[in-house]
């Protein structure tokens, strides 16, 4: 196994040298093998066999693999839609509409999805409008600017932020960044306090443990997916864009403006949109920083509460009734559905797959 | 030409004849590029290069504070050959040998199911898979590489947990960890062996090997090292995973080596579970944890790297 290119010739596959007798290429299965003297005889009929149905076996294996993910994501469906069904007629509000989640008496359930969706999306959306910016920057600069040589290294430490798991920007987002940030979110809230997004939240600033907070995590979090992919984009752009640019005098800048932006665009939707994907069901992160509140989403990025994910991840201790847990699993069904259309989006996008 | 400025009430601009007497003196080929432009592109390669900076600090301070402060908990001798059985809150004693080995294990049992099931699909989309079929198992693939970790929590706590019965363990979470795991496998997988060149296969055949083996005893061993050293960064990544472990298994201040039953700690388990500890000893275990988990990430990232290039084909 560790020879990199094995010759099909050397011994470690000795059945393939049986000799050019047995490399006719006759492979009907009722065809019974000639007698050949010789010490090979012996290998060329097992070998002739082993080809027809050692290929039928293995072919259905590996297409049966193929089709246990296809099922796995059916199953994945089903089997929360099956189980938030006995939770969803059981409840006594509104499941979109209503702020309150409270699953404790399971004869009088009463979830709602509202403020789980304001708080994801908001959270999300100024994740992403952080994090774009500045990964098309970085794409720009590792794919045009960098020197050849160090553009791969430094491409490796921007994707050494993935490496990070996300309890640990969690930890550090409540205990550093949070603290370090007070002082400017105060300042936006007094100063811009009139714009919704930068309103008095029902959290207090104090500790960061609001939306403002969790969104820059994210951002950080979200950053190596989308640099990955847009840079692997930008890297695609033809030379003859390019050049032709150069010839016409074009400033490296107007070269980027004119050819890999246009040519990226696309990739670079696709690639916010798995990003936000990402966004969409970042737990353990966002449960770590987000404050809990008894008051209703207000749309402003100082609002703490939870996402879905971190909603259902809160109340994981508490998972034995079936009732109440079904409450949570259809917050999971919904947010499960709301990743992928982001994905599905993602996907028509760029008309074929994109890796991240 | 005074006409045409007032007409579109802009300024016409003005043409100057090259080369002048300045450019020939200068014997200058070309006509400079004018101060906008040139501080434009100087502007937006300062921006550009500030963008990665910008990605660098979050990285290099995350990985500092968790050094900083992790660093004295790991120095411990019992912190890596102790559980925290019988240890107070409050007292800095024991250690995280327990969800150590909550962590491996739980990572290997996922790699363990994920590995051969990733390795058969990726050489069924490449080998076998044609039509529709084979873009419906890889729209499927890149489906399941979006699934949000909870939410495979979520679905093996409904499958395995409310449905068949079986008590919360480790190897629930693990099952989890597949699903997360498996779309990484595949696509590594798949893209390495893409990388195969077909004239290995063809020459192959042409001496009467059936698919089958070659697949098996060429394609494989040829890209066998990109591909091992996807399966290891999959691991590291799965190993840091926090949702699974919150909602399919319950936290244990010692070991337990059953990973069909019980409770089981894991580091990121451990970490969660210690951030409700107020006491400087709870703080210590928990950045403690923190930073074992990022040495564990860091040693298959090394390993990884060296197995991809020890390994590497050799290039013709």
């Amino acid at each position: 196994m560790s020879s990199p290119r094995p010759e099909v010739t050397e011994p470690s596959a000795p059945r393939i040298g049986a000799g050019p007798k047995a490399a006719a290429p006759d492979q009907k299965p009722g065809n019974s093998p000639a007698p050949e003297p010789g010490p090979d005889s012996s290998a060329a009929p097992v070998f002739k066999h082993g080809s027809v149905v050692g290929d039928r076996i293995f072919r259905g294996i590996s297409t049966a693999a193929g089709l246990s993910v296809v099922a796995v994501i059916v199953l994945i469906a089903v089997f929360l839609l099956v189980r938030a069904i006995p939770s969803l007629q059981a409840n006594t509000v509104n499941f979109f509409f209503s702020s309150e989640f409270n699953t404790t008496d399971a004869d009088n359930l009463a979830f709602g999805i509202r403020d789980l969706l304001i708080v994801t999306v908001l959270s999300s959306a100024f994740a992403l409008l952080l994090a774009v910016p500045v990964a098309v920057g970085i794409a720009i600069f590792l794919t045009q600017y960098a020197p050849r040589r160090l553009a791969h290294w430094f491409g490796n430490l921007v994707d050494l932020l993935a490496a990070v798991p996300s309890i640990v920007f969690g930890l550090w987002g409540i205990f550093i960044l949070a603290p370090w940030l007070e002082p400017l979110a105060k300042a936006l809230n007094s100063s811009l306090g009139w714009f919704p997004l930068f309103a008095t939240g029902n959290v207090s600033l104090n500790g960061g443990g609001t939306i403002f907070t969790a969104g820059i995590v994210l951002a950080v979090m979200i950053l190596p997916i989308i640099t990955a992919i847009t840079r692997e984009v930008y890297k695609q752009t033809p030379g003859g864009h390019i050049e032709a640019a150069q010839a016409l005098g074009a400033t490296k800048w107007e070269v980027v403006k004119m050819t890999v932006l246009p040519f990226g665009r696309s990739g670079t939707i696709a690639a916010a949109m798995l990003g936000l994907g990402r966004a969409l069901g970042e737990t353990v992160a966002v449960l770590i920083i987000l404050r809990a509140s008894a008051q209703a989403a207000s749309f402003t990025l100082f609002d703490g509460g939870y996402t879905f994910a971190s909603k259902i991840a809160s109340a994981a201790a508490e998972f034995s009734a079936p009732l109440p847990t079904g409450a949570y699993i259809a917050a999971g069904f919904v947010l499960f559905a709301l990743t992928f259309i982001v994905n599905a989006l993602a996907r028509s996008v760029v008309g074929k797959k994109v890796n991240g | 030409m005074s006409r045409l400025a007032n007409l579109t009430g802009r300024k016409e601009p003005e043409l100057r004849p090259f080369p002048t007497e300045e450019d020939l003196k200068a014997k200058r080929a070309f006509r400079p590029i004018s101060r906008s432009r040139r501080l434009t592109d100087k502007f937006v390669a300062g921006i550009v290069t500030l963008a990665f900076l910008v990605a660098l600090a979050p990285l290099l301070w995350v990985l500092w504070t968790v050094v900083s402060k992790g660093f004295p908990a790991i120095l411990s001798s019992n912190w890596w050959l102790r559980s925290l059985q019988g240890v107070l809150p409050e007292e800095f004693a024991g250690g995280i040998y327990h969800a150590l080995y909550g962590t491996i294990v739980q990572a290997l049992m996922a790699a363990a199911i994920s590995v051969p099931l990733g390795l058969l699909i990726a050489i069924y989309l490449v080998e076998y898979g044609r039509g529709q079929l084979a873009r419906l198992v890889t729209q499927m693939v890149d489906i399941m590489s979006g699934i949000p970790s909870i939410v495979a929590a979520l679905f093996v706590f409904s499958l395995w947990v409310g449905t068949f019965g079986q008590p919360q363990s480790a190897f629930a979470v693990s099952l989890a960890l597949v699903l997360l795991m498996l779309p990484v496998v595949v696509r590594n997988t798949e893209e390495m062996l893409r990388l195969v060149p077909d004239e290995l296969r063809e020459a192959s055949y042409a001496l009467g090997v059936p698919k089958w083996i070659t697949i098996l005893r060429i394609v494989l061993p040829s890209a066998m090292s990109g591909i091992i050293s996807g399966i290891i960064l999959a691991v590291a990544r799965v190993m840091g995973e926090t949702a699974p472990v919150l909602v399919l298994v319950g936290y244990s201040r010692s070991i337990n080596f059953n990973i069909f039953d019980g409770n089981m700690a894991s580091l990121p388990l451990l970490l969660y579970t210690e951030l409700t500890n107020p006491e400087a000893a709870g703080q210590l275990r928990v950045w403690g944890a923190a930073l074992t988990l990022i040495i564990l990430i860091a040693i298959l990232n090394i390993i990884a790297t060296v197995v991809s290039r020890l390994v590497a084909p050799k290039k013709s």
